[in-house]
């Protein structure tokens, strides 16, 4: 009796083993350190290592290591002025194609990340930074997509001279004529032209009719909209230089931006908020760009770009058409399978682009990305607004035939090329509106405070239980001391695994888990002293006592279970946290205080003639 | 010798029943009186607006911040001490053009030089429907938990538990309204614990009752129920004296963000302890459990009898 099998003990071990390697990663500290990763479609390679390595030595700055690993450079420091200094030499060397961001990196040892060992990762309450909860206007992004097939619609009947008048009505748009044959005429091409529209027909005998956005194409509106804020948004989070930001998706109409470390929120919301766009050009193919560049002397009518790689263009000043008329991106193939990216123009774009290509066949045509930043800064003491605009070209391609709203960029290197041009057009055009509507900040000194404070708690709480077990049920409570030690660990190595953040709630969790778990610990070990007093066997005491307690622990840790679940999928950010804590301590200190201690107490008392527990 | 002999009760807990009633009754009846007239004193989490926590290398001088911050024009701010004096805690309400951008020209008026420790805006919209989701979440708890316990046990042990769930969430509530105590969306996550916590309890106890009912001759209720209650008793001292020590550690070592978290837990689990003593078990008195109640129905008796 109270004997567990080898194999029930081995597993027991081979459990502890498992967790205490997986918990061990957050003994480590961390180092100070640069991340560096690429843009978009630049990417660090191995290659840049030597270049980062030699202008940091160059600058005799002192650094611990340069690793490259999963497409990211990652170099420590011991102290932290040679870490900004470096992050200004870096940013001068790599230029915008790359994010250079501050960062903290565990310093854990190989063998330990090789086996994927890594520590908790702290919520923002704890490592300090901003979150955002920012919602897209879907009212404008209705109603810019009635305004975009208003004057779809205009252009596409206008041709042939069909319609009467165009009106908006309500959400529909209502088109007249002046015979039945024009207007079962231009059923047909909107059919054929805009299959976005659905037609609801009126009266055989009016001579008018309604349109209705398809839902399809309203959801998809929507979609894209916010789609096309979030990657504008991630490409702004990367100016910003910020180590593993968070830009998701909340729901259909929100976005969740999390930006770890970032203390300037002025700033961030400036960046998050900034308006950007593209042009279209005609490439000045009269002009030699290399005279111009050493010359200085820019021809009249012309003006100098240059190419994110720094590559000089000489451009005409007049503009064919920008952001403002691209309604829509996309990614394709063209005729002859190559890559390319389609564009639709609103009507007014659509009629200066026709007329312009009519006449500069075989011209070169570039795309111009236009942003606009705004950045507060002091000067002799008062705040102003600095506003700064860059401009690059992401391509120029040849203008192969006329066309108007609707036409490809074609001359890309790939596919992924074309995918990110599309959703770099589509996120410098008409982004829909946005609005903070949530903000949470916490500075770096608040942040330290919580994670001091959290971990005193933990450890004076746990102490308590500790004194106050042992105190009470003598070598059984230095027994359940164990498990709930053991319980800890599993705790913590379990969230290190999942990955799961750990905020001060989430302590919180951890710390009523340390006070809760001892209680299966006290049902049982009661249980124990209650069977003590009706029968003089011990062994069957001990057995009986955790037979009996443990239905009753499962019923009410299920119980609590549901609590801490429904918690979960409430789950915004504070609370979600603690549930996560809650859950994962219910459930391993069942493991622990039934099955741990179970095993130790075998092995201490299990089937041997004993006199009295210390219980 | 049995083990009935050697248990004889020692606290006549059912017995006293009606004293605990009576303080139930005024405790709820005060809670509910102040929630229904002064209301909880809600943080921004649910009201919306905007808070910014400061922090000053000397003593704050807010009447300095006061004064700078009323010349900004702003509807309802509250400055005050927190924690310290060299922190300061700023609220606003929902102003009128309410936006994030609010913050970062508070923070400028104020000038440089200060540590900026907390930063939060809660649109008006967010805040309401945090307030629903809040509400749901609670009530999608009880429901889960009713669910189970009447399938586990009996539909009256279900009703006890829930009777002693609402004493401890209006009670815990009351505290919040009478003391006006910010609540916010981590004390709404205490509660929700409590809930947690205070079932734990009660079902301790209801398990014994079941498994005493079942293992008895007598037929007589209140006592089996009273013997349930002094087994079960060390038990739920331990456990609640062993849950407030961390939460103790918690109230004075967390730190002031988790201080209405901890003493929400605090005021929950000693009503909780109390709860489950007196008002579940007389909840499930008061619904007329009976010995036939807990005994296997005819159909599953069959069943046993049909057993070799």
């Amino acid at each position: 009796m109270n004997h567990y099998a080898g194999w029930k003990n081995a597993l027991i071990v081979f459990f502890l083993f498992i967790s205490s390697l997986y918990a061990l990663p957050n003994l480590y500290g961390s180092d100070l350190a640069i991340q560096i990763s690429g843009t978009g479609e630049y990417e660090v390679f191995e290659k840049d290592l030597n270049s980062i390595d030699e202008a940091l030595k160059t600058n005799n700055i002192n650094f611990k290591s340069v690793d490259f690993d999963n497409k990211n450079v990652l170099i420590r420091f011991s102290d932290s002025q040679s870490q900004l200094t470096s992050k200004t030499i870096l940013k001068d060397l790599l230029g915008r194609n790359y994010v250079v961001a501050l960062n903290l990196a565990p310093s854990i040892p190989q063998w330990l990340s090789s086996i994927g060992g890594k520590a908790m990762s702290l919520g923002l309450d704890l490592r300090g930074g901003v979150h955002f909860l920012l919602e897209v206007d879907m009212n404008a992004v209705t109603a810019m997509a009635l305004d975009r097939y208003y004057n779809e619609l205009r252009a596409a009947l206008r041709k042939d001279k069909l319609y009467k008048k165009i009106r908006k009505e309500d959400n529909n748009l209502v088109v007249s004529f002046k015979t039945e044959q024009l207007k079962n005429e231009a059923k047909k091409l909107i059919k054929k032209d805009l299959p976005e529209l659905i037609i609801l027909d009126g009266s055989e005998t009016s001579l008018e009719f309604k349109l209705q956005i398809s839902p399809f194409a309203t959801a998809d509106a929507k979609v894209n909209a916010l789609q096309q804020n979030i990657s504008t948004l991630r490409n702004r989070v990367n100016e910003l230089g910020v180590a593993e930001p968070i830009i998701q998706q909340q729901g259909t109409e929100r976005i969740v931006v999390q930006l770890p470390g970032v203390q300037d929120t002025a700033r961030a919301k400036e960046i998050l908020g900034s308006v950007a766009t593209v042009e279209f050009r005609l490439v000045d193919e009269k002009n030699d760009v290399q005279t111009a560049v050493r010359s200085g002397k820019i021809p009249a009518g012309s003006k100098l770009y240059k190419f994110k790689t720094g590559l000089p263009l000489l451009l005409k000043t007049s503009v064919i058409a920008t952001g403002e008329n691209i309604v829509d991106a996309s990614s394709s193939v063209d005729q002859d399978n190559q890559p390319s990216v389609s564009i639709v123009l609103d009507s007014a774009g659509g009629r200066t682009m026709l007329e312009t290509t009519k006449e500069f066949i075989g011209y070169r045509m570039a795309v111009v990305f236009i942003e606009n930043q705004v950045e507060t800064v002091i000067e002799n003491g008062n705040t102003v607004k600095k506003r700064s605009k860059t401009e690059d070209i992401i391509n120029a391609a040849t203008i192969q035939g006329t066309f108007s709203n609707r036409f490809q960029i074609t001359g890309l290197d790939s596919s992924r090329e074309a995918r990110n041009l599309a959703l770099l057009l589509r996120a410098g055009s008409l982004s829909a509106p946005i609005e903070i509507i949530e903000e949470r900040t916490i500075g770096p000194s608040l942040g330290a405070d919580n994670i001091q404070k959290g971990l005193i708690s933990v450890l004076v709480g746990f102490a308590l239980v500790l004194v106050f077990m042992a105190w009470r049920y003598r070598v059984f409570g230095l027994i359940a001391n164990l498990a709930l030690t053991i319980n800890l660990v599993t705790i913590v190595s379990i969230l290190s695994m999942i990955q799961a953040t750990l905020t001060l709630p989430g302590i919180a969790g951890i710390v009523l888990t340390v006070g809760m778990a001892v209680d299966a610990n006290v049902l049982i070990f009661e249980r124990i002293k209650e069977e003590l007093k009706s029968s003089k066997n011990i062994q069957k005491a001990i057995s009986a006592g955790y037979e009996k307690a443990l239905l009753t622990i499962a019923d009410a840790n299920i119980t609590t279970l549901i609590a801490s679940i429904v918690l979960f999928s409430f789950g915004t950010g504070a609370i979600k946290g603690f549930a996560v804590t809650l859950t994962i301590g219910i459930i391993t200190s069942m493991f622990t205080a039934i099955i741990v201690s179970r095993a130790v107490i075998n092995i201490i008392y299990g089937g041997k003639k004993i006199e009295e527990l210390a219980i | 010798m049995s083990l009935r002999s050697l248990n004889i009760p020692v606290i006549d807990f059912v017995g006293k029943r009606k004293f605990a009633m009576i303080f139930s009754a005024v405790l709820l009846v005060l809670s509910i009186t102040s929630i229904g007239f002064q209301g909880l004193k809600f943080g921004i989490d649910f009201t919306g607006g905007t808070l910014i926590e400061l922090g000053y290398e000397n003593t704050a001088d807010l009447e300095d911040i006061r004064s700078k911050l009323s010349e900004g024009d702003f509807k309802g701010t509250n400055v005050q001490y927190f924690g310290s004096d060299t922190e300061v805690l700023i609220q606003l309400e929902p102003q009128e053009v309410s936006s994030a951008k609010l913050s970062s020209s508070i923070i400028r008026m104020l000038g440089d030089g200060i540590d900026i420790r907390r930063v939060e805006f809660v649109g008006p919209k967010v805040g309401e429907e945090l307030t629903n989701d809040g509400g749901l979440a609670m009530l999608y708890a009880l429901i889960g938990i009713l669910i189970y316990v009447a399938f586990r046990f009996e539909y009256r042990f279900a009703l006890g538990s829930i009777a002693a769930l609402v004493h401890d969430v209006i009670i815990t509530l009351g505290v919040f309204s009478i003391l006006q105590i910010e609540f916010d969306l981590t004390v709404l996550a205490a509660i929700l614990a409590v809930i947690g916590y205070s079932l734990n309890d009660t079902i301790v106890v209801f398990d014994r009752i079941r498994e005493n009912f079942l293992s008895t001759r007598q037929v007589e209720v209140e006592p089996i129920i009273n013997e349930a209650l002094n087994q079960t008793l060390s038990r739920t001292l331990m456990t609640s004296l062993t849950t407030l020590l961390v939460l103790l550690a918690l109230f004075y070592l967390g730190g002031e963000v988790i201080h209405s978290f901890a003493g929400a837990l605090l005021i929950g689990v000693i009503v909780g302890t109390y709860s489950s003593i007196y008002v579940a078990s007389s909840m499930i008195l008061a619904l007329g459990i009976s010995k036939e109640d807990m005994l296997p129905s005819e159909k599953e008796k069959k069943e046993i009898d049909a057993r070799p």
